[in-house]
């Protein structure tokens, strides 16, 4: 049976919960993995590991969490913000993220914001459609 | 010279678990003063036991072509006291392993007693998203560290043709 948007929201933050250490309350679906819950580049990995567990599912290498390839390369990136070529890359390799505030400012220091626990649980959503 | 905490490996299964025990002595100057009169090994010391088991579990999984860095703890309860004389049982498992890093469950054992629960997560660095270059030689994997094997792996060997 499909999971209900609740019960995946649920699941992801028992997660993130697991993983960073952090109280159930401060989990919110617009709450920052970086900035509000204190994520750091392994806790991205460790992550990966637990919904790939938690959902049955395989997550490729980036696919989840890509900025860090997009920031080293010279094409996308241009006086620390997003070129108009990055910003396109990362609308196609992260579809499940609204984008729509960071466009105004693609400062490449905000990229982290991005990862919110709505995006996580938006596609984990699609992956379990997917399937 | 690597430093060594784990005495020897009791078994070995490439990719998914393996054993190792560790004796303990009083001959080990810290215990003097952890605590005085009141010998037992430090906790932060059985955290590193079964990073090395972990570690060299997860390094062999890839062939030790990686260099495996304790990365995070992800989890460590401790329910009991080590004292000197005490042999421990380091038992871990690779719960999941991709190219870039590897998480590892792990409990320490005492005889019938539980002593630990510590969860690991260990980073491939020369695969690092951020694209960092590290010393191509590998520094965390030397001859020493191998040569803890040596003897698990030759009774494996020893033991395959009487299975068949």
């Amino acid at each position: 049976m499909a999971m209900s948007r609740d019960e995946i929201f649920q699941e992801v933050q028992d997660v993130l919960v697991d993983a960073l250490g952090v109280d159930d309350d401060e989990v919110t679906a617009e709450a920052s993995l970086m900035r509000d819950l204190g994520a750091e580049s392994i806790d991205f990995l460790d992550i990966v590991f637990r919904l790939e567990k938690a959902f049955g599912i395989k997550i490729p290498r980036e696919e989840l969490f890509p900025a860090e390839s997009l920031m080293n390369n010279p094409e996308f990136v241009k006086n620390g913000k997003l070129t108009e070529t990055g910003l396109t890359e990362l609308r196609d390799k992260i579809p499940h993220t609204d984008l729509a505030v960071f466009e105004n400012d693609p400062d490449i220091n905000k990229l982290g914001d991005l990862f919110t626990v709505d995006a996580i649980v938006n596609y984990v959503e699609t992956k379990l459609n997917a399937a | 010279m690597r430093w060594i905490w784990i005495d020897k490996f009791v078994e070995f299964h490439s990719g998914e678990c393996a054993v190792a025990v560790k004796n303990v002595t009083l001959a080990e100057e810290h215990l003097h003063d952890h605590f005085p009169g009141f010998p037992v090994m430090p906790e932060s010391l059985m955290i590193e036991a079964m990073a090395q088991t972990s570690g060299i579990l997860v390094g062999e999984a890839k062939n030790f072509q990686e260099k495996v860095i304790l990365a995070k703890i992800k989890k460590c309860v401790f329910f009991d006291y080590v004292k000197p004389g005490d042999t421990i049982k380091l038992d871990a498992k690779i719960e999941s392993i991709s190219p870039e890093a590897a998480s590892t469950t792990g409990k320490i054992t005492c005889g019938e007693k539980l002593i630990a629960e510590i969860d690991l997560m260990f980073s491939h660095i020369d695969q690092n998203l951020a694209g960092k270059q590290f010393p191509q030689e590998n520094f965390v994997f030397t001859d020493t560290f191998k040569s803890l094997l040596r003897d698990v792996l030759l009774d494996t060997a020893r033991q395959k043709p009487e299975q068949d």
